[in-house]
């Protein structure tokens, strides 16, 4: 589904993704987890195509999309849940879902009804302006707003940021739905011990660097990973 | 021993904070039972209510008027409705700051002149006499071409980029049009005159917009059909797109948007309604003038779409109609008793505003304004006789109450500047107070504000309807940030 090949990627002079390799395969759900600034989310802005590696290649969906804008690789099956959820605050909620099927003509009434029986208090605030929303709320809409375009591969940065404890578990429950339906999933987490008891498979990183990855079961055992993130 | 305490009572359940329930939305009802009725109901009408309300609003009003009066005020209002309509696509919809707005119509102008008229350049005679709707829709497709090239041309937009790129087109194109020509087709400074007036001809039959009232009505047709348009425009995918990337252009970006693709879209589309304004504008005034698209016009339209509030459609409206009457009237042509009406209108206006929380602090304000000013006229009589005698500038029928409220002293000119300049200070000062310490303030202002504008601003209308413009904008600015049809900005909190 994605493969990133020996990607490069740079801000400026700043060296940040080095020859990452990196493989989503259909309908697997992949956890990629990294300390602070250690170039997750440039990883997921790299796949996504708001930033252009300097060398190596995105490949996705059997196709090598290195040189295609963001548009198209979104009208190709991908979507994005952003760091800090990014809505579009003075819109209402359903306008914001709407904007997430764009360039599907603004969602057909399947896609509606998808979201909304997933996330049924979506449609209950449906006319609410996303700004106003509390931060789990909007979490609900920035996940709701990605799914409205059917995406066959999704990419999640930290989406249980912010979130109370109960909710990061519910989150994860609408993830692995999300995942059961066939929706392939690369999702950025700090929180490790929770992505990875979905997850297929991980990957770590560090200053722009896979260190270590494997099946999910694995990594949860690995003891550098858990000295690391587990904290035991 | 068995527990006696009476329970608890529980709290009434609305005082209580609610899991699942939004106290902001479930508030949102009462909130709104708060606002005046009128606000409110205007909010609830549908589109086309609001419409069917607007345009017998806009047209009845104008019909008694004198062909002057209807080319002065009504023609204005529509062209500067037109252009704010246009200007509020790409700042208000699309959120780029457009400062070369006024060189599309200019463009407009200049190209209904070109193609519909008789022309002498460099000796010999140029002659079009194209059918106006074919000069029209040149000139408006011209200018969205225009603009979709000036749009790429600073490709990613950034803000002030474009301000320059855009502010640096506007004065070319006057400095173009008025000298820098090198084969005088826009004949300078003397501009394109002999101009066919709007004449349609279609299936063998001809029509010609002859009167002013017949332009009143053609250019009233295009403000409809525009509002609509942009209607159903703001109302549609696109529209919500454009204020998606407005709001978060890498959130939109992210959604598969091509973003710079819709910016330039709309600056593209602000500029054919310009054109548009300018075909029709240099058909009714039969000629097109360098002067008539300058840098002052721009703040013109800049002034109604902030006034009206960004965004907003019938903003646009309501901001021309306000911005045209109070520039009209204050128009050195226009007689000074109507800019005299103006100026105490909106100096009563400020009082309510200012006080608009407390009818108590209001009355005692006003009642010592009018004391203040009598008291003091009476003191002056007697200590210093000429600081009364002058005379009242072309007063009408406020004379009597001028003649006794305000002093006019025979030679006032230093005097009136001293005014003036402490005028500000007081201004300023009364921003900063509050409570009793303002009512205190304000009538020595307003009576001093009286003195100022008997004995200087009124014999210089031309100066004072810019300072009046932004004493306006910052009174706005103060109380109603959005505008005044705007709505409220929402932040991600
Ligand atoms: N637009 C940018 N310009 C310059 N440097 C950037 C830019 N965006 C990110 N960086 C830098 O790139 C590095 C990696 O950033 P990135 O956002 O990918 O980290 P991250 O792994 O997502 O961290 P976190 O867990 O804190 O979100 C950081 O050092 C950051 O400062
Ligand atoms: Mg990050």
């Amino acid at each position: 589904m994605l493969k990133l090949d020996g990607v490069d990627t740079y801000y400026g002079p700043i060296h940040i993704l080095q020859k990452l390799e990196l493989e989503v395969g259909s309908g697997e759900l992949v956890c990629l987890l990294g300390g602070n600034a250690s170039g997750k989310s440039t990883t997921l802005k790299t796949v996504l195509g708001i930033v252009k590696p300097r060398s190596g290649s995105v490949e996705f969906d059997g196709e090598d999309v290195t040189g295609r804008p963001t548009s198209y690789r979104i009208g190709k099956g991908m979507a994005i849940v952003p760091e800090n959820r990014r809505l579009f605050a003075p819109m209402s909620v359903r306008e914001n879902l709407e904007m997430g099927a764009y360039l599907h003509g603004g969602g057909t009434k399947e896609d509606w009804d998808r979201v909304y029986t997933l996330f049924p208090l979506l449609h209950e605030r449906r006319a609410q302006l996303a700004g106003t929303l509390s931060g789990g709320e909007q979490q609900m809409v920035a996940m709701g707003r990605a799914l409205m375009s059917r995406p066959k591969l999704l990419l999640m940065d930290e989406p249980s940021m912010g979130l109370a404890p109960i909710l990061v578990e519910k989150n994860f429950e609408i993830i692995q739905q999300v995942h059961e339906s066939g929706v392939a999933i690369l999702v950025v987490e700090q929180n490790a011990n929770v992505s990875l008891a979905i997850a297929d498979r991980g990957y770590v990183l560090q200053t722009g660097r896979v260190v270590l990855s494997g099946p999910a079961a694995e990594l949860l055992r690995h003891e550098d990973l858990r000295k690391a993130y587990l904290g035991r | 021993m068995a527990d006696t305490s009476p329970p608890t009572p529980e709290p009434p359940a609305a005082a209580t904070a609610q899991i699942g329930v939004d106290s902001w939305v479930s508030e949102e009802d009462q909130r709104r039972e708060g606002r005046k009725w009128l606000g409110r109901t205007w909010e609830r009408l549908p589109p086309a209510g609001k419409l069917a309300l607007l345009t017998p609003a806009i047209a009845v009003p104008f019909l008694p008027l004198s062909e002057a009066n209807i080319y002065n005020y009504g023609l204005f209002i529509l062209i500067y409705a037109l252009l704010a309509l246009g200007l509020n696509v790409v700042v208000g919809f699309a959120g780029l700051l457009d400062l070369g707005y006024v060189a599309f119509f200019g463009f407009g102008a200049y190209i209904y002149a070109f193609l519909s008229g008789t022309h002498h350049e460099k000796g010999h005679v140029y002659t079009h006499h194209w059918a106006a709707q074919w000069s029209i829709l040149t000139a408006v497709v011209m200018c969205a071409v225009i603009g979709l090239f000036l749009g790429s041309s600073s490709r990613r937009l950034l803000g002030d980029y474009l301000a320059i790129v855009t502010l640096f087109f506007g004065q070319a194109f006057v400095v173009f049009t008025n000298s820098a020509d090198p084969y005088g087709i826009t004949n300078g400074s003397n501009g394109l005159g002999n101009i066919d007036p709007l004449r349609f001809f279609a299936f063998g039959a001809s029509f010609t917009v002859s009167s002013t009232r017949g332009y009143y009505w053609f250019l009233f047709g295009c403000v409809i059909v525009v509002l609509i348009v942009l209607h159903l425009l703001s109302e549609s995918r696109t529209g919500r797109a454009w204020k998606a990337s407005r709001e978060d252009p890498l959130a939109a970006e992210m959604m598969g948007m091509p973003v710079n693709r819709l910016k330039i879209m709309a600056f593209s589309f602000g500029a054919a309604i310009a054109g548009l304004a300018g075909s029709v504008f240099a058909a009714a005034q039969t000629g097109a003038f360098p002067q008539n698209f300058g840098t002052q016009v721009l703040i013109l339209i800049y002034a109604v779409v902030i006034l009206g509030g960004t965004g907003s459609l019938t903003g646009m409206l309501a901001g021309a109609t306000a911005i045209i009457v109070s520039f009209q009237v204050l128009d050195s042509t226009s007689p000074p008793n109507n800019a005299r009406t103006l100026f105490y209108l909106s100096l009563v206006v400020g009082v309510v505003v200012i006080f608009k929380k407390s009818r108590a602090q209001m009355a005692v304000a006003v009642a010592s304004t009018v004391a203040l000013g009598f008291a003091l006229h009476a003191i002056v009589h007697e200590v210093w006789p000429r600081g009364t005698s002058g005379q009242v500038t072309s007063g009408g029928y406020l004379t009597g109450a001028i003649k006794h409220w305000v002093l006019l002293p025979t030679n006032p000119n230093r005097l009136a500047v001293y005014g003036y300049l402490a005028l500000i200070v007081l201004v300023i000062t009364i921003v900063q107070l509050k409570g009793w310490w303002r009512v205190a303030v304000v009538p020595p202002t307003i009576v001093l504000t009286a003195f100022v504008w008997e004995n200087l601003l009124i014999q210089q209308p031309a100066v004072t309807r810019y300072v009046l413009f932004g004493v306006l904008l910052i009174a706005l600015m103060a109380t109603r940030p959005q505008g005044l049809f705007g709505t409220a900005k929402v932040e991600i909190a």
